[in-house]
């Protein structure tokens, strides 16, 4: 009746055991950490004495997985951020339109003179002088585009060429387009991820959130806006070919060009060509540096196919300036002296060192392909963090030490079994959280209380549930085994209905929210566990040798 | 010598005054829901967009001084609240400025957060912005919709399971003290104007399962009498069933309720607001699933006879003599 077989004793306890151990270096959180970052600097940076001591503070048989501390707890900032992909687009036309313009030129007998248009940005507009030759001209322009592979799209090409009358219309298709979006989402979150790399902070979470958004959650720093920086909203370094100098911003500057501001001369402007001869993706390597004067500079060096370009132009045009423009402006525009042909150069400006030192990172890392634009930013401090931990601790505590004593008072030897399966539960919860590297959030903390209050609650049914059973007139043995197989449906329906709830907040919600219905999931699973398993095993255990004829519950 | 909080045996009756539980639930619900209409929720940023900062300095707060520093930055409607809890130290006084959601999708830049800075520094030398959070009113958009979903999707679910479990009566009786419970707990956050933000919408889904839990437990109950006492009538069963498991639901509610109210005694203010919303909740919720959960089934009636299919098709002797 009350018999369970040796191998499931054995499996329940192995169970416990294994969640204590994993459980255990939490106890120790800030010695452990430092542990691992040790272990993780020997493996990445080589041996030295300091760090074998610091990773010695933790033995290695023991597990040394911690539970991440959400950046409620931890300090840190939160950054949910929009790719403007449409910024892609507007590159791309300014990139083919060069192609477009060579592509027209041998034709000019059939489609006479065309000039581009000012239009929406995403298109290029061109009037054609003889409108008979629209013909020729969709020809000879659907001639450049690239077929392209999508799931629904046979023949798809990269490009749609029309025509509105005598204006030739030139636009990415919407295939195109959703490829692009992709291909610039994911460019910016691996731009993202190695900028935040790059300054080495602990366990960045860099997400794509739905189609255009990337959710950067960086612990330990200190604001949002030193995250922005870091992550550099675009650091897009082009070399483009000076037009001509202008002194205000609204300069007529003609189709196909552009007026950007001077970095360091107020009230300069330049006038360039959109499309550049060099960008920043043809970068293999930008390092800081001073210039001849000792000011701080940033040299670069460019790869094959940007060398040979960047050569060629230098080549022509020896005597015209051309402009280094970062992020549209101007940080210099020197006169082409002569033929440059390594591919590599210096960028001189009024930069302190830290600046220098900034922009070679930038560079490095690569620009991000589009705008990022800001739509949630959060930053909390790591005092408030640390409050927050410390009141948690003590509810926590407080909370546990409350349930215990009253379920000691109500239920006497019972009490004590549900209290242990209590503390056993804890330390599951926690044991799985970090196998699992779950984060625990501060409505995560709120999730455990709860958890320490329900947790009871199948102990209770079963208990209960026993006191009605010797009330009925039965055995101590046939009432403890009725107790227990009469609340089983009881608890398996209330505990799944409130499952469900946990796992609908898992997949809908966010941060610390998610937080929160993880460790009510995972707390559920082990009250279960341990009200069904644990605590029925020890209850077994104690009948078996006490063998009494009449027992209290 | 046992602590019980509820005597062995019990045999209330808690369907004497169905009709004024019911009445004074609906009751409750219309004001909740009136409230809710009239006066509106408190959103907080994740809902309405805009900018919270939590500001700690050794200076006493002084709310007006604070409001005429930040004026003169033009940045709309400001709200200053001074925050108080019994952990704080001596000389730490803390402060939550509410500026509303400027025009644009995006949120507040750091330079402005820097010149807020700079501006209260003045008044009182020190400030520290302990947080800073701001959601633009472009995604708070989205994230009510996501909770709303949330919250449908929880109680579709649940009565999903329910039916499934059990008969339908059962899976309409929970979700109406569900619809109860939920109802009543924003009614309460609307009257008395507590902060509405995400980790709200994860207590009332909490709530939604604690409600559940309770009457699950009940019906469980119910299920088995029902096979068990197949002659008495349904308010009989009913009434036996919430007695003889009244003892656990009383002390379930008191163990989560001890939880409960030490974290909202000793967790601090940061999450105070969520703590309150489930007690609240576990308090209605153990209501609801006596008083309106098993009300609505006894009104509804319930198949009784568990063990044979239901003969709808007659007599299949009657007509052979015909």
């Amino acid at each position: 009746m009350l018999q369970i077989d040796l191998w499931k004793r054995v499996l329940i306890w192995l169970v416990c055991a294994a969640g204590i151990m994993l459980a255990l270096p939490n106890g120790f959180y800030t010695r452990v950490e430092q542990a691992n970052d040790a272990a993780a600097d020997i493996i990445a940076k080589g041996e030295t004495p300091e760090r074998l001591e610091v990773a010695g503070q933790w033995p290695d048989y023991l597990p040394s997985g911690l539970v991440n501390l959400g950046l409620d707890l931890r300090g840190g900032a939160h950054l949910l951020a929009e790719v403007q992909v449409g910024d892609v687009y507007e590159a791309r036309m300014d990139a083919l339109w060069p192609e477009v313009r060579d592509a027209l030129r041998p034709e000019r007998a059939t489609v006479g003179t065309f000039r581009r248009q000012p239009g929406a940005s995403d298109q290029i507009r061109l009037r054609l002088s003889k409108p008979d030759g629209m013909a020729r001209a969709l020809e000879v322009v659907r001639g450049l585009a690239n077929p392209i592979t999508t799931l629904t799209g046979v023949g798809a090409n990269d490009i749609e060429v029309s025509a509105e009358g005598d204006i030739l219309v030139v636009q990415l298709s919407e295939a195109e387009k959703i490829a692009s979006d992709d291909r610039t989402v994911r460019q910016s979150l691996e731009i993202v991820r190695r900028r935040i790399d790059e300054v080495g902070t602990r366990e960045p979470t860099i997400q794509r959130q739905g189609a255009d958004r990337i959710l950067i959650q960086v612990p330990g720093i200190g604001s949002a806006s030193e995250l922005k920086k870091i992550i550099g909203t675009t650091a897009q370094l082009t070399f483009n070919p000076v037009v001509g100098r202008a002194s205000d911003a609204d300069a007529s500057a003609g189709v196909g060009n552009k007026v950007v501001p001077s970095l360091d001369e107020p009230g300069v402007y330049y006038i360039i060509e959109a499309a550049p001869v060099v960008t920043g993706e043809d970068l293999v390597d930008a390092q800081p540096s001073f210039d001849q004067n000792g000011q701080p500079a940033v040299t670069f060096r460019f790869n094959t196919s940007g060398a040979r370009r960047f050569g060629d132009y230098t080549a022509e045009n020896i005597g015209s300036p051309f402009a280094i423009v970062l992020d549209d402006e101007v940080v210099s525009a020197p006169v082409i002296q002569s033929h440059i042909p390594g591919g590599s150069g210096i960028i001189t400006g009024n930069f302190s060192i830290e600046e220098s030192t900034n922009l070679a990172v930038l560079l490095r890392a690569g620009a991000l392909p589009a705008e990022l634009v800001f739509l949630e930013e959060r930053t909390i401090g790591p005092e408030l963090g640390q409050d927050s931990i410390d009141a948690g601790k003590i509810a926590t505590i407080v909370a546990f030490v409350a349930v215990l004593v009253f379920m000691g008072l109500s239920y006497g030897l019972f009490g004590l079994f549900a209290n242990v399966a209590l503390i056993l539960n804890i330390a599951l919860i926690f044991g799985m959280l970090s196998l699992i590297g779950g984060t625990l959030t501060l409505p995560g903390i709120a999730g455990i209380v709860l958890t320490v209050g329900m947790a009871v609650d199948a102990n209770v049914l079963i208990f209960e549930r026993i006191r009605e059973e010797l009330k009925a007139g039965r055995g101590p043995a046939k009432a403890i085994d009725e107790g227990y197989s009469k609340a089983l449906s009881a608890i398996l329906d209330a505990n799944i209905t409130t499952f469900i709830t946990a796992v609908i907040l898992f997949a809908m919600g966010s941060g610390p929210v998610r937080g929160f219905a993880i460790t009510l999931g995972l707390g559920i699973m082990t009250s279960v566990f341990t009200a069904i398993f644990v605590t029925r095993l020890m209850i077994v255990m104690w009948f078996e040798r006490r063998r009494p004829k009449t027992i209290e519950v | 010598m046992r602590l019980r909080l509820v005597p062995q045996e019990t045999s209330f009756d808690f369907f004497k005054r169905a009709k004024l539980w019911l009445g004074i639930s609906a009751l409750m619900m219309v004001v909740g829901f009136a409230s809710f209409l009239f006066q509106g929720l408190n959103f907080g940023i994740d809902f309405r967009g805009g900018t919270t900062i939590r500001t700690e300095s050794s200076e006493t707060v002084d709310v007006g001084a604070y409001r005429d520093a930040l004026a003169v930055h033009g940045l709309g409607d400001v709200s200053i609240t001074e925050v108080f809890d019994p952990a704080f130290e001596e000389d730490q006084h803390v402060a939550m400025i509410r500026i509303q959601a400027q025009d644009d999708g995006e949120a507040i830049s750091g330079e402005i957060i820097e010149t807020l800075k700079a501006s209260l520094d003045a008044v009182a030398p020190g400030i520290k912005f302990v947080s800073v959070e701001s959601v633009g009113p472009k995604v708070s958009g989205e994230l009510i919709t996501t909770a709303i979903i949330a919250v449908a999707l929880a109680i579709a679910a649940v009565l999903v399971y329910i039916w499934l479990r059990f008969e339908w009566q059962f899976a309409l009786g929970a979700v109406a003290a569900l619809v109860h419970d939920v109802v009543l707990t924003i009614g309460v956050f609307s009257e008395l104007q507590i902060k509405f933000d995400l980790a709200i919408i994860a207590a009332l889904l909490t709530i939604v399962g604690y409600s559940l839990n309770d009457t699950v437990v009940v019906f469980d109950r119910v299920r088995e009498n029902l096979r068990r006492y197949k002659k008495k009538d349904l308010a009989e069963v009913l009434n036996l069933s919430i007695n003889e498991t009244l003892s656990r639901t009383v002390m379930t509610s008191v163990t989560t309720l001890l939880a409960l109210i030490s974290l909202y005694v000793l967790g601090g203010d940061v999450i105070r607001g969520f703590v309150f919303a489930m007690i609240w909740g576990v308090i209605v919720g153990t209501y609801s699933s006596v008083f309106v959960a098993s009300t609505i089934l006894l009104k509804l009636g319930v198949k009784r006879d568990w063990t044979k299919q239901a003969n709808t098709t007659g007599n299949q002797f009657g007509n052979i003599d015909a």
